[in-house]
Formats: C-alpha cells, sequence, structure tokens
C-alpha cells in the first residue's frame, strides 16, 4: 500500500511534501487536485476506486476532476431495465455503468463535469463541498443564484437543478461525486431515459426527475476551464491547500496498477446487470387474432428466476407454453443471447402452425 | 494520553455470540435501508469481511466485520429498515476470554497519540501473533492509530519468510460476490475454489434443457449419411486473389460464403433438401427461401445462426452477413430473428479440427452437411503427375424418409462441381 502512494505522490511534482497536522484540516499542500484525461466512463469509476483503495485519505484529501463521452449512470442499488432503454442506448453507442455510490441515474456526457471528493470517513462532509462549488461560482459569476437544497442538490434560481450528489462509503474512506451541468446536450438523454419494457415491479431506488439547466444557459460566456481554475482555487482556500491541477491518465496501468482490473469488474455483465435488485415482470401480450397472453416473470442477479406464461386453451396447449417457460429459467433476462438460443432451440419442435413462435417473439420482447 | 474506555467483558464458553450493532454512519442519520448481504446465517467471517451493503439519503455504505467468526444470525432482511446503534448480526467469535464490545471504540480514537508502549490490536489479531511468535511492537500498524492489522502480520510473516502473498490494498476491495469464485472478468487473486474430489449436480436448465428436447426429437429421424472428398485448389487460389478487394469494403472473406452459394444454386435443382415434413411425415413443404444455417462455436455453445435468402444474394452479400452474425456471436448477442426460421445447414467443424463426421439433422429441416479441415494431399493431375491438391472431406446425413441416396449424392456432385470449377458457378450465378 505505502509504495503505491510514494509512486502517485512522485506523479505530482509540485504538490508540498505532508506534514503532520490535527485530523482535522490539512495543512497547505495535504490536498491533490486531479483531472482525468480519459473521457470513458468505465474508466473513470475504476479510477474512483482505484483511489479509495491506495491512496492515504487520513492525512490527505483528493479532488478528482473528470467527464465521459455519453453514458447512462445508475446508482449502485438501481435496476437498468427501468433506468433506461437499453436496446436505445446499444445502438447510439450509449454506454451503460452502474456506480458503486447509491442515488438516481444521471446522463453524462462532454458538457458534464463530475467531482468527486475523497476524504476519510471523520472529514466526510458533502454540505462543505457542495458549499466550496457554489462559492467557486459565485466567485467567477456573481450574478448567478446558486443554491445547495437539503436534497444536496445544486440549483439555480430556486429550481433548476444543475447538480446532483451521490457518496460512498467504507471502512475507513468515504468519496462524495456530484455532477455540474455545464453544456450538456440534454436532447440526446429524452430518448434513452425510459424504460426499456413495461410490466417491471421493483423495491430498487426510484430515480427523481427534476427539471434541469446548463451552467451557460444562464451565464453564456463561463468557459469550461474558467470553471475548472475557479473550482481549483476555491478548493485549495477551502480545505487549506496549495495544489494545481495535475491531469493523470487512468489508461496507464504502470501508474495505477491494478486498475484494469476495476475496469474489468465495473464493466462486466456480472456487475451491470447481475447486481439489479430482484424483480418482477407483470405484463400482457398482444396476440394476432385479438388473443393476449399473461407474462410473469421473476428475475433475481439478472437471471430468470421463475417465468409463467397463461395462454388461452384454444390457442395453443398450456404445456406448450410451459415449455418456453422452462427453457428460460436460468439464462439472463435479455432478449438476446442465451434466452434467444434456447427459446429458437425449442421453436425447431413447433407445430403449432407459428402461434409458439409469435408467443416466443413476444415474450422475448417483454425481456429487457 | 491514552484515553480510552473500552468495556472488557469475560465471556463463557456457553455463549459466544456477540451482537455487532450498526454503528455511526455520520450526518446525524438514525436509520438506513439494507440493500444487499453479502453473508448467510453459517458463513464464516473474517475482521475486516464485507457483511452488507446499506443505503441512506443517496449514500451507499460497505458494512464490515468487527470480528472473525461465523454468522449466527441476521437481524434484517433486504429493503427493511435497520436502526443505527442497534444489533445488526450475531457472529459468534472463536475467541472465548477478551472480547472488545464495539459500541465505544470508533469515538475514542479521535484525539489520541499514542505513546508509550501500547499497541493497538484486536485479541484475533494478538493471537495471530502469537501463534507466528511475532511480537506486536516490532511490526509496524497501517490501521487508524498505529492499529496493528491482521495484514500488517501476513505482511510482516511475508517478509520473514519470503513467501508471496496477495498484494494488501486489494484484499477487501472486491465485493465479496467477486471474491466467491464466479465465473467472470474480474477473478484475481482470491480464495481459489478447493478441490473436494466430490460429484456435482445440478438441474439442466435454460438453453441446455432446450438442446435435450431438440437433439431427442432430432435423432428419431432416420438419417443416413454420404460422404466425399472436394478438390478445393482452384478455390483457395480464388479466394486468395478476391481477398484484398473484400477487406477493402470492409469484410473478411473465408470459404464458407462460397460454400453456402454453392449449397443454394445446388438447392435450385434438388428442392427436396430444403424442405420440412410435418410432425407424422403427412406433409412435405417445400420452403422457397434458402436460409442456410451457419454452425457457430460461441461462448453459449454451438448456436446456428442462418442467413436469410441466400438465393438472392452473392457471394460478398454473403459474406459480410457472416461477418454480422460472427460479431453478434462472439458478444453473445444473437437474437431470436437470426436463429430460428433457418431452411439447410452447414456446419464447419473443420474450423476446430476433423476429417469426416456424423453431423445430426437439425429439425425442421432434413439435410445437414458437415465440412472437415482443409488438407494439402498429394494427388494425380490428369496427365498422371503427382501434384499438391486441397482437399476437404464433407459428410453429408440426410432424413431417408423423404430423401434417397440417389437425391443426396448428386446434389453433393452439382455442389462439388462449382467448388472445383468456380467459374461454372459464374455461369450459373442469379
Amino acid at each position: 500500500m505505502m509504495s503505491n502512494v510514494r509512486r502517485m505522490v512522485s506523479l505530482f511534482k509540485g504538490v508540498c511534501r505532508t506534514r503532520t497536522c490535527p485530523v482535522h484540516t490539512w495543512t497547505s499542500g495535504a490536498g491533490l487536485v486531479l483531472q482525468s484525461r480519459s473521457t470513458d466512463v468505465f474508466q473513470n469509476l475504476a479510477l474512483e476506486d482505484w483511489i479509495e483503495a491506495n491512496v492515504d485519505l487520513r492525512q490527505r484529501g483528493v479532488l478528482l476532476l473528470w467527464r465521459n463521452r455519453p453514458a447512462v449512470v445508475i446508482g449502485r442499488h438501481q435496476n437498468p431495465w427501468t433506468e433506461c432503454d437499453l436496446q436505445a442506448a446499444t445502438k447510439a453507442g450509449i454506454h451503460v455503468a452502474r456506480r458503486r455510490s447509491g442515488g438516481g441515474t444521471v446522463f453524462h456526457d462532454l458538457g458534464n463535469l463530475n467531482l468527486t471528493f475523497f476524504t476519510s470517513k471523520k472529514n466526510y462532509d458533502r454540505r462543505r463541498n457542495l458549499k466550496m462549488i457554489t462559492d467557486a461560482l459565485r466567485r467567477v459569476r456573481p450574478e448567478l443564484d446558486v443554491q445547495a437544497t437539503d436534497r444536496l442538490d445544486i440549483v439555480l434560481n430556486g429550481h433548476l437543478k444543475i447538480s446532483g450528489t451521490a457518496s460512498r462509503l467504507r471502512r475507513d474512506s468515504s468519496y462524495h461525486h456530484c455532477t455540474l451541468l455545464h453544456s450538456a446536450d440534454r436532447s440526446a438523454l429524452s430518448a434513452v431515459l425510459r424504460p426499456s419494457t413495461s410490466g417491471i415491479h421493483s423495491n430498487a431506488t426510484p430515480s427523481v426527475p427534476s427539471p434541469v439547466a446548463n451552467l451557460v444557459d444562464h451565464a453564456p460566456t463561463l468557459q469550461w476551464e474558467e470553471l475548472l481554475e475557479a473550482l481549483v482555487d476555491q478548493y485549495n482556500e477551502e480545505f487549506g491547500c496549495t495544489s494545481a491541477l495535475t491531469s493523470i491518465d487512468p489508461s496507464d496501468e504502470a501508474s495505477f496498477p491494478g486498475i484494469g482490473l476495476f475496469v474489468s469488474e465495473l464493466s462486466s455483465w456480472e456487475w451491470t446487470f447481475g447486481k439489479t435488485p430482484k424483480f418482477s415482470v407483470r405484463t400482457v401480450l398482444d396476440l394476432s387474432e385479438h388473443r393476449s397472453a399473461q407474462l410473469h416473470l421473476e428475475v433475481k442477479n439478472g437471471l430468470v428466476a421463475s417465468c409463467q406464461v397463461l395462454v388461452p386453451p384454444d390457442w395453443i396447449p398450456q404445456s406448450l407454453a410451459d415449455q418456453l417457460s422452462q427453457v428460460l429459467v436460468g439464462e439472463r433476462f435479455c432478449r438476446h443471447g442465451a434466452a434467444a438460443a434456447a427459446v429458437s432451440t425449442l421453436l425447431r419442435l413447433d407445430g403449432t402452425g407459428g402461434r409458439l413462435e409469435e408467443l416466443s417473439k413476444a415474450v422475448l420482447r417483454a425481456m429487457g | 494520553v491514552f484515553k480510552l474506555t473500552h468495556q472488557y467483558h469475560h465471556r463463557s464458553t456457553m455463549d459466544p455470540s456477540s451482537s455487532s450493532k450498526l454503528s455511526d454512519i455520520g450526518e446525524g442519520i438514525m436509520e438506513v435501508t439494507v440493500k444487499e448481504w453479502y453473508v448467510k446465517e453459517g458463513d464464516k467471517v473474517s475482521q475486516f469481511d464485507s457483511i452488507c451493503e446499506v443505503q441512506s439519503d443517496k449514500a451507499s455504505v460497505t458494512i464490515t466485520s468487527r470480528y472473525d467468526g461465523v454468522i449466527r444470525k441476521l437481524y434484517y432482511d433486504v429493503d427493511a429498515t435497520a436502526l443505527v446503534g442497534k444489533p445488526l448480526v450475531d457472529i459468534e467469535t472463536e475467541a472465548s476470554d477478551v472480547v472488545e464490545t464495539p459500541a465505544m471504540a470508533r469515538e475514542e480514537h479521535t484525539h489520541q497519540e499514542i505513546k508509550g508502549h501500547k499497541t493497538q490490536a484486536t485479541p484475533a489479531v494478538r493471537r495471530l501473533a502469537m501463534e507466528n511468535n511475532i511480537k506486536l511492537s516490532e511490526v509496524v500498524g497501517s490501521g487508524k492509530d498505529g492499529r496493528i492489522l491482521k495484514e500488517d502480520i501476513l505482511n510482516f510473516l511475508s517478509k520473514q519468510t519470503g513467501a508471496i502473498l496477495p498484494p494488501a490494498p486489494f484484499q477487501d476491495i472486491r465485493t465479496p460476490a467477486a471474491m466467491v469464485s464466479r465465473p467472470g472478468p474480474a477473478g484475481p487473486t482470491g480464495p481459489r475454489p478447493v478441490f473436494t474430489g466430490k460429484d456435482r449436480m445440478e438441474p439442466l436448465k435454460g438453453f441446455h434443457r432446450a438442446m435435450v428436447k431438440t437433439m431427442t426429437a432430432a435423432l428419431q429421424i432416420p438419417h443416413f449419411g454420404y460422404c466425399d472428398e472436394v478438390d478445393l485448389s482452384q478455390l483457395v487460389q480464388l479466394r486468395s486473389d478476391l481477398k484484398s478487394t473484400s477487406e477493402g469494403r470492409g469484410v473478411k472473406l473465408s470459404y464458407m460464403p462460397f460454400f453456402i452459394k454453392a449449397a443454394s444454386l445446388g438447392l435450385l435443382h434438388f428442392p427436396i433438401l430444403n424442405a420440412s415434413v410435418d410432425e407424422g411425415c403427412q406433409n412435405i413443404t417445400y420452403k422457397a427461401s434458402h436460409n442456410v444455417g451457419v454452425a457457430m462455436d460461441t461462448s453459449q455453445g454451438l448456436l446456428v445462426p442462418n442467413v436469410k435468402n441466400v438465393q438472392l444474394l452473392s457471394v460478398f452479400d454473403i459474406a459480410q452477413e457472416l461477418n454480422r452474425l460472427q460479431t453478434l456471436g462472439a458478444a453473445g448477442q444473437l437474437g431470436a430473428a437470426d436463429l430460428s426460421g433457418g431452411t439447410f445447414t452447414l456446419s464447419n467443424i473443420g474450423s476446430i479440427g476433423g476429417t469426416y463426421a456424423k453431423p445430426v439433422i437439425l429439425p425442421p429441416e432434413v439435410a445437414i452437411g458437415a465440412l472437415g479441415k482443409i488438407q494439402v494431399l498429394p494427388r494425380f493431375d490428369p496427365s498422371g503427375q503427382v501434384v499438391r491438391a486441397h482437399i476437404m472431406a464433407v459428410s453429408w446425413s440426410a432424413d431417408h424418409r423423404i430423401i434417397d441416396g440417389a437425391t443426396m449424392c448428386r446434389f453433393s456432385n452439382l455442389w462439388k462441381d462449382y467448388l472445383e470449377n468456380p467459374a461454372r458457378m459464374v455461369l450459373d450465378l442469379k
């Protein structure tokens, strides 16, 4: 552990050596401000993991500034199928990622700045961090009416949300991260931030929608670099440091040994989909000739745990519908891949003149 | 000044469990929602292992175990509200004489400097040190306020013995789900699955269950087999000539598009091979579309997506479609549309190995061809000279209820003729 910290410290020439200090404040030089050069959501989330695991936060805090190419980022305990249209996201080349912290779904793009405040558990203070941001904004644009709310959002003119917050606490470290909408493209959002399929019942953390705004809509001359500079200056002032903004490359395994493993885990199906709290799907499937079937699926760890398809008795035998249900159990809740393979294999024996095929395809469409 | 107000209890061996209370999360939060348990009753845990994940007010918190021991009771279900300061789990510890109660421990560490020789370590850590004849005063503590942690003992040991141990920072980084050996990309250092030498039984579910049904039905069909060898020397030359043009258009060109197109040309003359019979063999349906299935070895097992309407496609079109299907297959993302509706199948088992095979017909189809690997073998040319020839074996299986040997043989000869003399394909291309 210590050698990794030394290696990281050596990367950042110009940061003062830390001196011992009372635990509740840091003396000058005892903070680090980093900016990630990556715009890949998985690399940046992995970078958060790496910093949390490898940097000793008892003596210093770290501020990380980062942004991503378009990505949907869901909270730790959310359901990606309800939060986002996965087919539309794949088509548009938008990544879907699950972060480690709680809270709701956000849409990242290059016009959205993410700030992560890493501290020891003792120094975990989200309101202080948000105050630093509002102070910075008021410094560069005194006309801006920005305020942190009880829900730890930052709002403009009393009601337009420009920042949302989430955090992560572990045994002896913590981080608080938040978004800051500088110039995000909101039109790309609407096509993707809607459920993949209807009829999902779950206890996953829901997202609370609010009207949002970009800083540039209200302060058109505020450049990205100016915003970053103001935030760095205010961070140094608020926390008593003199750290310059240091640019880092999280894809550099030599500087961040082990970060590749975090990237693999964060981009794996098991993390993004397998960690979904259990949920059920209850829906009616429309069939030809004005007939319909009822579908009830239970999904646990992203896999179909149980499935029931009820069909009108004169349409096809219930036993055939049951066979269809049985071949879905144990496979991922996804209309492609193993479920599609299972269904197609079963359909080779279809003697119902196409009705089983129609039913099967309707069931697959109801899956994410 | 060493200010610590721990309460030391002597516990009898009759009551070894201790309730671990949910410690303070900060920010005055009094209750949280339990979101996920990483342990269940009966599991063994070590100090600092993750026990559960709770959520409060957009904060996700990982709660870790205070002790080594066995989980005896979980006080909450998932989605229940847990109260700070109230019992969360019962852990039965191994040590039976001195146990720290958790409640006061954290606060007391805030304003201390450790002077003198009193070292901080839990009973489990002390015992580990004792078992290994290590003096705690020689170990550098990396925990809060110089507290000696288990990792510190292990590091100390590894320096002494030169043993290679997993790097300390990674020990509790991964969520426990990743630490229990699940097959997945994120499986670095961690407990290896122990070989117990025991049989393992699990029910057949999902895709495998479907395969069992379908293959059982498939072998009800009376199969007959017919094999031959094809001299691909001219095709090898043709493909080599066309490869760069195809790649210039962004498409990888293998031999399969030629095999598929030649099969479709053959099916135009022998449509019975592209047919289907109903259950009980009462009616035969001659399918209009040549949807040629291509067996693919994917991470999910052997899947057979098909190229639709080959009778309308050029060799290049087929190559393009194959590329698309191969990419989806490799990603485990083939959809039902691509996997169903096939009318005739080719299996390139030779790409993995083998020459002759006995392929199984995939219902509701009536014929299938298995292609062996292409080997360079000596053959006689028309003037009696020995030449190098590129030879591939093909093994056909057909439904003997409706297809006879002569039909299969003539189809195979036509297909073979197109491939041995690719220029003839140009004459008959539709």
